[in-house]
């Protein structure tokens, strides 16, 4: 009943799709501008939660910092917070008057919103605590031994960290960072809301797919059709390999 | 333990879906309303994003005259609503922002015949100390100016684009906003310079912004039609309140939102 439950929007989707015309509606510029935009932000998002995530999960899994309990609450907040209640939150602080983008507009000449650098804001914002959490998981579970052994062979912690601890947990870092790439990749509410939406610099795939739902319907069902490509292929390209031994992790 | 925490889950989802379905068993006993008599029971009106106070206000009147009615509202963009309802939503009024996504429903087959029962016209909306000092539609193709609009498939965004035109003034936006009140808000929040809406949402929003008159020879306006739907369960109701937005008192609402008058 659940695989039924899955799979039956899909089969809708393939089934309502105008296969005949699906050349000529993806043949639009707005469509190529809406999945590099969408391919391009998701990409950066990813980068960034690789970067700032990393770290952030190996202080969660392996310190016992005050107040981290709080932390990790903090940072899988915005797993369980509404896409569209982030990017409110997002422009209350990074927006043209918000409490820390006021600063950036009046020190840098910088605003977020209306940027494709907005856009990779509010996906890494959303997509971030995926990365986290996987990567935290996999840290804990991790076999300590081969750590100190390497400590006791006279590594230094970098050298530790950089030649064994990532190799360790590499598959669920790969899994995460997929979930992650995904979870930017189908950002919406975040998205429109903090980044606004323009053909080109902020209209993502799923923003293209929402408005060609009033204009044209068979417009919509074909970039779905493109998102659900997109979506897929890059599931199967990671899927045996990483996201087994991921879980497995 | 992992035993306990799968059945704990599922007990979870099945509280959390149960209640659902219990709720889709409520409307069926409103469409027992009389034929006869004073209309009675529910309805929802599908209604433009612009008419959230005007309409608000209107359904409350309604209540008012006629006690142990319910009017629902459902506001978002014509558009939006216009699919929603071909697409099947249980919906027994519908007021558009434009004739266009009105005609949508009634190609479906999905409207009886509209009738037009307000009018409104566009104004420019900045935020209260107006930064960039708009004070024309010109203005607003400054380099360096922030613009909202709605987007080209939503009403709001076909007529903000005709008074470019008609003032012949390309704009580029920085955003096009799903919806007028989406549009609206970027200009409160200050995100933007200005935002193109209509003049009742620039009073509906009082003092959150201010408003810069489009002249009479370069503004457009759009027609909101009403009708109600081929699909309605309480057709009796759905007639009473789309008559009562037609009326004179119903005109008087309007009016004072800011519609224009036909």
């Amino acid at each position: 009943m659940a695989v039924a439950f899955l799979l039956l929007p899909l089969a809708g989707l393939m089934l309502r799709a105008p296969w005949r015309g699906l050349p000529d509606l993806l043949a639009e510029p707005a469509v190529r501008e809406a999945l590099r935009v969408s391919l391009v932000s998701a990409t950066l998002a990813t980068l960034f939660s690789l970067l700032l995530g990393v770290p952030l999960a190996w202080v969660l899994a392996r310190t016992s910092w005050p107040g981290l309990s709080v932390l990790r609450a903090l940072v899988t907040l915005p797993l369980v917070l509404p896409p569209v209640v982030g990017g409110v939150a997002l422009l209350l602080a990074l927006g043209r008057r918000g409490i820390a983008g006021r600063y950036l507009d009046a020190w840098f000449g910088v605003t977020l919103p209306f940027t494709t650098a907005g856009v990779v804001v509010a996906e890494t914002f959303v997509a971030m605590p995926f990365l986290v959490v996987t990567v935290e998981g996999a840290l804990r579970s991790a076999d300590r031994g081969l750590e100190e052994a390497a400590a006791t062979l006279g590594s230094r912690p970098l050298h530790t960290f950089r030649h064994v601890t990532l190799p360790l947990v590499a598959p669920s870092l790969a899994a995460g960072a997929v979930l992650c790439w995904a979870r930017a990749l189908g950002e919406f509410g975040a998205t429109i809301t903090f980044a606004g939406n323009f053909p080109g610099t902020t209209q993502t795939m799923p923003l293209a797919v929402y408005l060609a739902l009033e204009r044209d319907p068979d417009a919509a069902i074909a970039l779905s059709l493109v998102l659900l490509a997109v979506s897929i292929s890059a599931l199967v390209l990671l899927r045996d390999r990483w996201l087994r031994a991921g879980v497995a992790a | 333990m992992r035993r306990t925490f799968v059945v704990a889950v599922r007990a979870a989802v099945l509280a959390a879906v149960l209640p659902l379905a219990a709720c889709g068993g409520d409307d069926g006993g409103a469409s027992g309303a009389a034929a006869s008599g004073a209309p009675s029971g529910k309805i929802t009106v599908f209604a433009a994003v612009s008419l959230s106070e005007s309409f608000t206000e209107l359904g409350e009147r309604f209540e008012a005259a006629h006690p142990g009615t319910d009017v629902a509202f459902n506001f978002g963009a014509s558009s939006a609503l216009a699919q929603q309802i071909t697409q099947g939503a249980p919906a027994d009024v519908f007021a558009s922002a434009s004739a266009k996504n009105m005609q949508q429903v009634v190609d479906a087959k999905a409207a009886g015949t509209p009738a037009t029962f307000a009018r409104n016209s566009m104004e420019i909306a900045v935020p209260p100390s107006n930064p960039a000092k708009i004070a024309t539609v010109a203005d607003l193709a400054r380099p360096g100016v922030k613009v909202a609009l709605c987007a080209p498939e939503v009403p709001c965004g076909v007529v903000a684009r005709k008074v470019l035109d008609n003032a012949k003034v390309a704009v580029t936006p920085v955003t096009n906003e799903a919806d007028v009140r989406a549009t609206l808000t970027k200009v409160k929040l200050g995100e933007v310079d200005a935002g193109m809406v209509y003049v009742t949402d620039v009073r509906a929003a009082g003092a959150a912004v201010t408003g810069v008159e489009i002249p009479d020879d370069v503004n457009a306006a759009t027609d909101y039609p009403i009708a109600t739907l081929t699909e309605s369960s309480n057709p009796a109701l759905a007639e009473a309140f789309a008559e009562y937005v037609l009326s004179a008192a119903g005109g008087e609402v309007l009016a004072a939102a800011g519609f224009d008058r036909l």
